[in-house]
């Protein structure tokens, strides 16, 4: 390896080395390690906070459109003549309206809970996009470097450099580039944030499974002539799944985060009838002076909801290093 | 000829900066069918790379190089390719290793990690793996076969792990088994119920095994033929009885004289050999084992040991052997 500092390169190695950390624990406990890191989660309070807040956040998602008061497209306070934007008249709380209206005369209550379902769903689906191409550049490097031979080597060696390459790029610039190239909708925002979280992935589950793949089973295992491709996929991968996941949980935080952001940029959903965060934050931005509180209300959503998974991606990251535990 | 012929079998690993390092240095030995042979040595001296080299386990790569021939009834495994190796791997030639609970995986079941072999040899699928998996497990004394093939290694004993692994290693009934230190890691009621079984196995099936060990012990209760190693070659080869009753080398008999023994009188120390396996003379410069020796004569150094062959079989690598019967007691009077 050469010695050059690219961003990129030191955030690789960053990267390798929670790998090779989080897989050092493995020759001990398989399912117990679980039930253990299980039972450690319980008992660490950043952990049950973290659960809950994401419980609240998925039921909101899930059940929210069909409980909120009024529908999120329905101008309501226009049409009551309480909401003049043009002369920056846009009330605040009230009983009938909990959180006010936003400049368009609409509940932002309302809005603020159905945002919360486009918001999951960008969030997961935009971290299982880059899980599963992350995970499938890194499975097939790290098989390869692990126990492919020489050619193996080769083939990691490429791909590596190409995950480098995309590492070495910030992330919200990467996103915005595939953003404006593949033109604005939601599928473009999933794919986008997904490819930002790829590298990271690829460059775990390639790390953690090199480290297994000199580990003792593996050893027995070809001892009885198992296949190669029979090793990899049903002893080396599910072992080297552990930082993977956490990581999962990590991403989830960043994806939304890194949603919002294209969406504020206007690199979202075009359909303004779904509310969204990213957007509803980039709506209040001229009313900053007059009504602030119209871009609290999706940034502390945001910020909350982000906070909830990453309490808990840290607390399972802790759970399962060995090197914390008692 | 010999089920298993190893030819003056030799293993470097060079390290770009580094010393190259001649792990093994020149090992020949044979296996018939049937017999159990002994590997014995300290620390370093060869043998689980000896293994390994007939197995075909060590990385192919750069920096390794394999020389000599290891002879499986009429082939050379050294020169056969990674596929056809694959191939005999665990259907003719099977190997237990040291740790049970690093060989096997933590995640998978027991069951699908012997019926995986099953599969792979035997084209067993389904029921019917399932069951010869059973069996397995039953003939190699694991009660309630069927209830552990559901459980993670986790859940088993430190024995009960060893067992299914040489489970595994029978299920294609080889012609050669190699146990490399498979009772090292349990503790010793354990250990004498793991040889058994071994023992038991071998007389039922008759495959032969060799035993890599340090264990004096475990070599006397088991096997038939001994050959002793000392930095990666053999300095001595001899039946069971001989070679307790009349060993030659001076490295034999300081073996022999570490080993506690009941009828040893109270306050005797055991004789521990000085010096430690660093302190090696390289082969070419004369008798590796030199530099320790209290033996020690000037034809030692200059060039290596030939071997000898007495006319019992008996065979040594010395030139200054130690003659006539040994008892380990005496092996120390002479040492003061």
């Amino acid at each position: 390896m050469s010695g050059v500092a690219t961003p990129g390169r030191k955030k690789a190695e960053k990267i390798d080395r929670l790998a090779e950390l989080s897989a050092a624990h493995d020759d001990e406990r398989g399912v117990s390690l679980w039930q253990e890191a299980f039972r450690r989660l319980r008992r660490n309070p950043a952990a049950i906070t973290g659960a809950a807040i994401l419980m609240l956040f998925v039921l909101v998602a899930v059940f929210g459109p069909f409980l909120v008061p009024y529908a999120t497209t329905d101008t309501i306070g226009v049409r009551e003549g309480l909401v003049k934007s043009g002369q920056g008249i846009i009330p605040g709380s009230s009983a009938d309206h909990w959180l006010g209206f936003d400049h368009q005369g609409r509940d932002e209550f309302s809005r603020l809970v159905v945002g919360a379902r486009q918001t999951l769903l960008v969030g997961v689906v935009s971290t299982l996009v880059g899980l599963a191409v992350g995970a499938l550049i890194g499975g097939i490097a790290g098989a390869a470097a692990g126990i492919g031979g020489r050619w193996g080597r080769w083939i990691d060696t490429t791909l590596m450099r190409i995950v480098d390459m995309l590492l070495a790029l910030p992330s919200l610039l990467l996103a915005v580039s595939i953003a404006a190239l593949l033109g604005a909708s939601l599928v473009t925002v999933m794919i986008a944030v997904g490819m930002i979280s790829v590298p990271v992935f690829a460059r775990l589950l390639r790390g953690s499974m090199i480290a297994q793949a000199g580990s003792d089973y593996v050893l027995a295992a070809t001892a009885l002539g198992v296949r190669k491709s029979k090793i990899a996929l049903t002893h080396i991968v599910p072992n080297s799944l552990a930082p993977v996941i956490v990581q999962a949980t990590l991403t989830l935080a960043t994806a939304i985060i890194e949603a919002a952001a294209l969406s504020f940029l206007g690199l979202g959903n075009p359909d303004s009838a779904v509310p969204e965060w990213g957007v509803m934050l980039a709506d209040a931005q001229p009313y900053l002076g007059t009504r602030p509180a119209l871009a609290i209300y999706p940034a502390v959503a945001i910020i909350i909801t982000a906070l909830g998974f990453t309490l808990l991606g840290e607390a399972m990251r802790e759970a399962l290093d060995p090197k914390l535990r008692k | 000829m010999a089920l298993l012929d190893v030819e003056d079998l030799s293993v470097t690993f060079a390290r770009r900066g580094q010393r190259t390092v001649r792990a093994v240095d020149g090992v020949s030995f044979s296996v018939d069918a049937g017999e159990v042979v002994g590997l014995v040595g300290e620390s370093g001296c060869g043998k689980s790379v000896t293994s390994l080299a007939i197995m075909g386990l060590l990385p192919r790569q750069k920096g390794v190089h394999i020389g000599g021939k290891a002879s499986f009834d009429g082939t050379d495994l050294l020169q056969l390719d990674a596929r056809s190796m694959r191939d005999v791997r665990g259907r003719d030639v099977a190997m237990i290793f040291q740790d049970p609970l690093s060989s096997l995986n933590p995640v998978v079941p027991l069951g699908i990690q012997v019926t995986e072999v099953l599969q792979r040899h035997r084209g067993m699928k389904g029921e019917a793996a399932a069951k010869e998996a059973a069996a397995l497990l039953d003939r190699v004394g694991i009660p309630d076969p069927r209830r552990r093939l559901k459980e993670f290694p986790h859940q088993l004993s430190g024995g009960m792990r060893q067992r299914a692994l040489i489970a595994m290693a029978v299920a294609c009934r080889p012609r050669l088994l190699i146990a490399d230190e498979p009772t090292t890691a349990l503790d010793v009621t354990i250990q004498a119920q793991i040889l058994e079984l071994l023992k038991e196995l071998v007389r039922e099936s008759g495959t032969a095994l060799v035993m890599i060990t340090h264990d004096l012990g475990v070599v006397a209760g088991m096997c038939d033929t001994i050959n002793v190693l000392y930095a990666g070659r053999v300095i001595e080869t001899a039946r069971r009885r001989p070679l307790f009753a009349e060993p030659h080398h001076p490295y034999t008999v300081g073996l022999l004289g570490s080993v506690p023994r009941l009828d040893a009188g109270r306050g005797e120390r055991l004789t521990p050999i000085p010096g430690s396996v660093r302190d090696v003379l390289p082969w070419p410069d004369g008798c590796a084992f030199a530099p320790r020796c209290h033996r020690r004569v000037d034809a030692c150094v200059g060039e290596p040991p030939e071997l000898v062959l007495t006319h019992t079989g008996h065979s040594y690598r010395c030139v200054n052997p130690v003659t006539g019967p040994v008892a380990p007691a005496r092996a120390q009077e002479e040492q003061a």
